[in-house]
């Protein structure tokens, strides 16, 4: 695969498989009026990847005549290794606590990034990130909110996001580290590296830290992983996710609404 | 048949889940082009993952065929992105009277407040937000604490 369109596949699976958790808590949220929160953001998420997978698909079909892959085949028939999403949003839903750390550092990274793509040179990227811009900026209000209402809480709700923090702090250092196709992304101009904005998320992060009283996050504690799953090496919540999400695909090629 | 006479047609198509609004009072028909016996027809969604999409566009095309318009082509673009701002003044004056507080002009553009501006129902000023999330992408929760109503507020967007 060329690597532009492993770039737009890159941004695809984070918001697919984000998405796809989300979607775990619909009927199980804490009150209804999260439940419903939670599943929006799923429904925002995975219109997002509907959008890049469909300008993946047109882009690769139009780079072999006769290809004639569909949005469907890259969501529901790829296999693990295939995925270039990062660790952080294949990570087990946990508790309320996990999952909303999990949102708020990947919206926070994700508003960052589309504010940068909307002056994308490929002019699908940027028309995508214009139309999503608005949703992720909606789902870094209400995550930040969320991370001071449980930081800044009770005593259990505070020990609860300081085991988040434990739990999902070594997975930060990806969202920063370059692919191959980064680096051809913003050759091209059709992306940027990731590191560019790694400043202003820390910045952004520790401001909601310190009024959730949670620790400032400090990239010096950040540990050196062996997985990247932006190069598809993944941890093993990714193939439990896909086993359910893809399940019917395999089972019965082809099927449809 | 002119490209006029089609948006009158299409001004009958409803949102599915707000069926006070047509698509020309949220302003998502974007374009209209009638040539040769076919209609081109460009639509934008309001939120990315919306699911009255697909329906709206399956009720574009048996509205057009009731009227022998059977060649439709159906395009949906991204960009310029969606706004609550291309919301229709009779579509806003709609919503009210259906319960739903119209969205604030300009307010998330200037980093003004989002919230409505009273209560669809009584009027009131004295409102408070229950979530920022409501029973669709594009609406929040809100309650009035004088009629102590809830209702849903069409978010700026």
């Amino acid at each position: 695969m060329d690597l532009l369109s492993a770039y737009i596949i890159h941004l695809a699976d984070n918001a697919l498989i984000l998405g796809h958790r989300n979607s775990e808590w619909t009927g199980h949220g804490p009150i209804l009026e999260q439940d419903i929160a939670i599943s929006n953001i799923a429904l925002d998420l995975v219109g997002q990847a509907r959008n890049f997978y469909q300008l993946a698909a047109d882009r690769l079909n139009e780079l072999t005549p006769g290809e004639m892959i569909t949005e469907d085949d890259l969501a529901y028939l790829r296999e693990e290794n295939e995925f270039r999403n990062f660790i952080l949003v294949e990570q087990d839903n946990g508790d309320w606590a996990k999952t909303i750390l999990r949102q708020f550092y990947f919206s926070t990274w994700q508003f960052l990034l589309y504010k940068e793509l909307v002056n994308s040179r490929h002019p699908g990227i940027a028309s995508i990130c214009e139309k999503s811009i608005k949703e992720t900026r909606y789902h870094v209000k209400w995550s930040s909110e969320w991370v001071m209402r449980l930081g800044d809480g009770t005593e259990e709700s505070h020990n609860r996001m300081q085991s988040a923090l434990q739990m999902l702090n070594p997975w930060v250092q990806e969202l920063f580290l370059p692919a191959d196709f980064d680096f051809d992304a913003d050759d091209s101009g059709a992306g940027i590296l990731p590191e560019q904005f790694k400043d202003e998320w820390y910045h952004r992060v520790n401001k909601v830290f310190d009024a959730a009283t949670l620790p400032n996050f400090s990239s010096e504690k950040a540990h050196i992983q062996m997985l990247s799953g932006k190069n598809g090496i993944h941890s093993e919540h990714l193939g439990l996710l896909l086993a359910e999400m893809q399940v019917l695909q395999k089972t019965y090629p082809g099927a449809k609404w | 048949m002119n490209e006029e006479e089609i948006i009158t047609i299409l001004s009958e198509v409803r949102d599915p889940e707000i069926p006070v609004l047509t698509i020309s009072d949220l302003g998502i028909l974007r374009r209209v082009e009638y040539t040769h016996d076919a209609v081109r027809i460009q639509i934008t969604p309001t939120y990315s993952g919306c699911p009255a999409m697909d329906i709206i566009q399956a009720d574009i095309r048996s509205e057009l065929a009731k009227h022998g318009l059977n060649n439709v082509e159906i395009k949906q673009v991204l960009s310029p992105a969606w706004t609550s701002e291309w919301m229709s003044e009779s579509g806003r004056e709609k919503l009210k009277a259906y319960g739903i507080a119209a969205p604030a002009t300009h307010a998330c553009f200037l980093d003004g407040e989002d919230k409505p501006e009273s209560c669809p129902l009584c009027h009131s000023k004295n409102i408070e937000m229950i979530s920022r999330f409501g029973s669709t992408a594009c609406k929040a929760l809100y309650r009035c604490l004088d009629c102590r109503e809830p209702f849903d507020y069409f978010k700026c967007h």
